[in-house]
């Protein structure tokens, strides 16, 4: 018996039951549909948090004051380590990894223009900020590359500021009043909109010594380094350490390369992954068990014909491939059905809601199939075997 | 053809042994037609198990078509019997999904024949048992007559050496049943054995050879 007698065999025997093939089959779809639809969420958003979090590259290193101690207490809060400087950032530099520093310190201020006032986030930057986080200017220029410990009182508007204040009139040369401090507009930002529930362009960036002089702070809140991509992250870590740690005595401040937080971030949505995928999972395995109990049930209903079959001389092997045949085609069908139920609603939701990233990748979709077959196949084995092992004679008796 | 030797044939009823077959000795030549009866209990059926390798003897030795097939596995019985064995039964044994033809196709499908010639090999079955009107039926929707009669097209589509026939009409009005033992006597004039077992005195009267059984023995075997 060939190949395409026992495929059409089995569907032979699918369809003389058409509404419990198709309700065991519909138990597959939904088990199907429900891994991959979840799984295309959880890979779509997977996507989305990697890409807002990698846009600012990833080649950083963030160093922060305070050493975070394993017993969770950082020490900087208690401040009896030394502040990050303007100077710490100058000696960092001079690593032959660093390609760009960052010097940061960020606050809210009421700020004026033109008559118009509003209360923004006002970051301190270095001029290399735009390198260091891959961001744009616009118009203009951002902050030029002044001694960093006395620059001049210049200014770079986000783009919501740019309008808010100055609507279609050109900002560039204007007075920018900033706390008590009045700084000359030179640029504005490129629109970056919301990241990570942040509005970046809702902001004012002016050079980091007059952002301490504004908030009236004496440290940095952070440095950023950024290294050349080939460069080997632990090779540039232990070098900004060894800088730091002989400038302040001892290792009071926390290294962080972006490299691990994207590394831990992306096992966090790894795990939620996987959770969601296995929630999906037990629908399918309902459905499994669906499949076993119709397999045993199309077993029990049919032993004179297993019995008339092996008279006919099919061999037992031939009466097991039959019958896992007929799983197989099933669950297979099931999953062909669960397979275009969840992909279409994975790209409804895709059209329908904008921001959602739903994205079905492929492997997903052969995985999902071969899982069905997987499963028509395991769902067959114990039914098949019964029928292959009936005693032929007592299997004719049975009407 | 057929060679028995001291077949015995023991089922175990609880705490008693039950001799279906008793030390049964029978020697069945190519193309004989013997007719087999008995009481209720007496072993026929058994016996016709056991010639068609459906079931094994507990002692004995059986010789097939010059071969001993009394020690052959699973798979070589079955194609011992789809090779040379025709079974035909009380209750036809129809797939009821199945359409006439396609239940007289099913041995060709099993041995594997190219499906040009199946389908012509299932027409000319269906002609020759006068089926051809009902080709595309059901078994639902055919005479108990007509069944039987597909039921023998199937037995003996691969044309072979034996047909054993258990009570074949047993399940039919005794003048449909007489159509159907001519039908299977016209495969016996053409050289097939035809092992046949009966309650019916008329019938088995037509038989070449007569067996008669009683307690697992043949006690008659008369030609
Ligand atoms: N599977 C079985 N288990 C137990 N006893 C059986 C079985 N098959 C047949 N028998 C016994 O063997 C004897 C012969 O049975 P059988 O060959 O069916 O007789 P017949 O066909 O002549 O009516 C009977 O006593 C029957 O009860
Ligand atoms: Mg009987």
């Amino acid at each position: 018996m060939n190949t395409i007698d026992t495929l059409q065999f089995a569907f032979r025997a699918l369809t003389a039951h058409r509404l419990r093939t198709f309700l065991t089959a519909s138990g597959i779809a939904i088990g199907i549909a429900a891994v991959i639809l979840l799984t295309s969420i959880g890979e779509g958003v997977q996507q989305f948090v990697v890409s807002e979090f990698t846009q600012f590259g990833t080649n950083i290193i963030n160093i922060t004051p305070g050493k975070i101690t394993t017993h969770g207490g950082s020490l900087g809060a208690i401040g009896s380590s030394r502040l990050l400087t303007i100077e710490d950032a100058m000696a960092l530099k001079r690593s032959r990894y660093a390609q760009y520093i960052n010097t940061s310190v960020m606050g809210n201020a009421e700020i004026r223009a033109q008559g118009r006032s509003r209360r923004v986030t006002v970051y301190g930057q270095s001029p290399d900020f735009p390198n260091v986080f891959n961001m744009s200017v616009s118009t203009g220029q951002f902050l030029p590359a002044d001694d960093p410990r006395n620059p001049r009182a210049y200014a770079v508007l986000g783009a919501k500021v740019r309008t808010e204040l100055f609507g279609n009139t050109n900002p560039l040369g204007e007075i920018l009043q900033v706390g008590e401090s009045r700084f000359r507009v030179i640029g504005v930002m490129a629109a970056k909109g919301q990241v990570l529930g942040f509005d970046l362009d809702d902001t004012v960036y002016i050079p980091t010594t007059r952002a301490l002089e504004v908030f009236n702070r004496e440290g940095l809140m952070e440095i950023n380094v950024a290294y050349r991509p080939e460069a080997p992250v632990q090779a540039v870590t232990d070098d900004l350490h060894r800088i730091l740690v002989a400038r302040h005595g001892r290792e009071d401040f926390t290294l962080t390369p972006q490299q691990q937080m994207l590394n831990t971030l992306t096992t966090v949505l790894n795990v939620l992954k996987f959770a969601v995928a296995a929630l999906g999972g037990i629908s399918l395995l309902v459905g499994a068990v669906g499949m076993v109990t119709l397999m045993h049930i199309a077993v029990s209903e049919r032993i004179a014909e297993i019995g008339l079959l092996t008279a006919m001389g099919a061999t037992r092997t031939r009466i097991r491939i039959l019958f896992l045949m007929e799983s197989t085609v099933l669950s297979t069908l099931g999953g062909l059905g669960g397979l275009a139920i969840g992909s279409s609603i994975a790209w409804l939701l895709k059209v329908l809601v904008s921001g959602l990233p739903v994205s079905t990748p492929w492997d997903y979709v052969l995985g999902a199939l071969a899982l069905s077959v997987l499963i028509g196949l395991v769902a067959g084995v114990v039914p098949a075997m019964r029928a292959a092992n009936l005693d032929p004679v007592t299997a004719l008796q049975t009407e | 053809m057929i060679h028995l030797a001291d077949i015995t044939r023991i089922f175990q009823m609880g705490d008693q042994s039950v001799y279906a077959l008793n030390k049964v000795r029978l020697n069945i030549a190519v193309g004989e037609y013997v007719s087999i009866m008995g009481p209720s209990g007496s072993g026929k059926s058994t016996l016709l198990n056991i010639i068609g390798l459906l079931d094994q003897p507990d002692k004995g030795c059986y010789e097939l078509d010059g071969k001993n097939v009394t020690d052959l596995t699973k798979d070589e019985q079955a194609q011992t019997r789809r090779d040379k064995i025709g079974f035909v039964f009380q209750s036809f044994h129809l797939i009821p999904r199945l359409t006439a033809a396609e239940n007289i196709e099913i041995p060709l499908i099993l041995s594997e024949i190219p499906p040009d010639e199946r389908k012509s090999r299932v027409v000319e079955a269906l002609h020759a048992f006068d089926l051809q009107s009902r080709a595309q039926h059901r078994p639902a929707e055919l005479s108990g007559g007509q069944r039987q009669r597909v039921a023998i097209a199937r037995a003996t589509i691969l044309r072979p050496k034996a047909i054993l026939a258990d009570e074949p009409t047993g399940n039919l009005d005794h003048s449909i049943g007489a159509e159907v033992m001519m039908l299977l006597e016209a495969l016996c004039q053409t050289g097939t054995t035809l092992i046949v077992v009966t309650h019916d005195r008329e019938l088995s009267a037509r038989a070449k050879r007569h067996i008669g059984m009683r307690d697992g023995k043949i006690v008659t075997d008369t030609s």
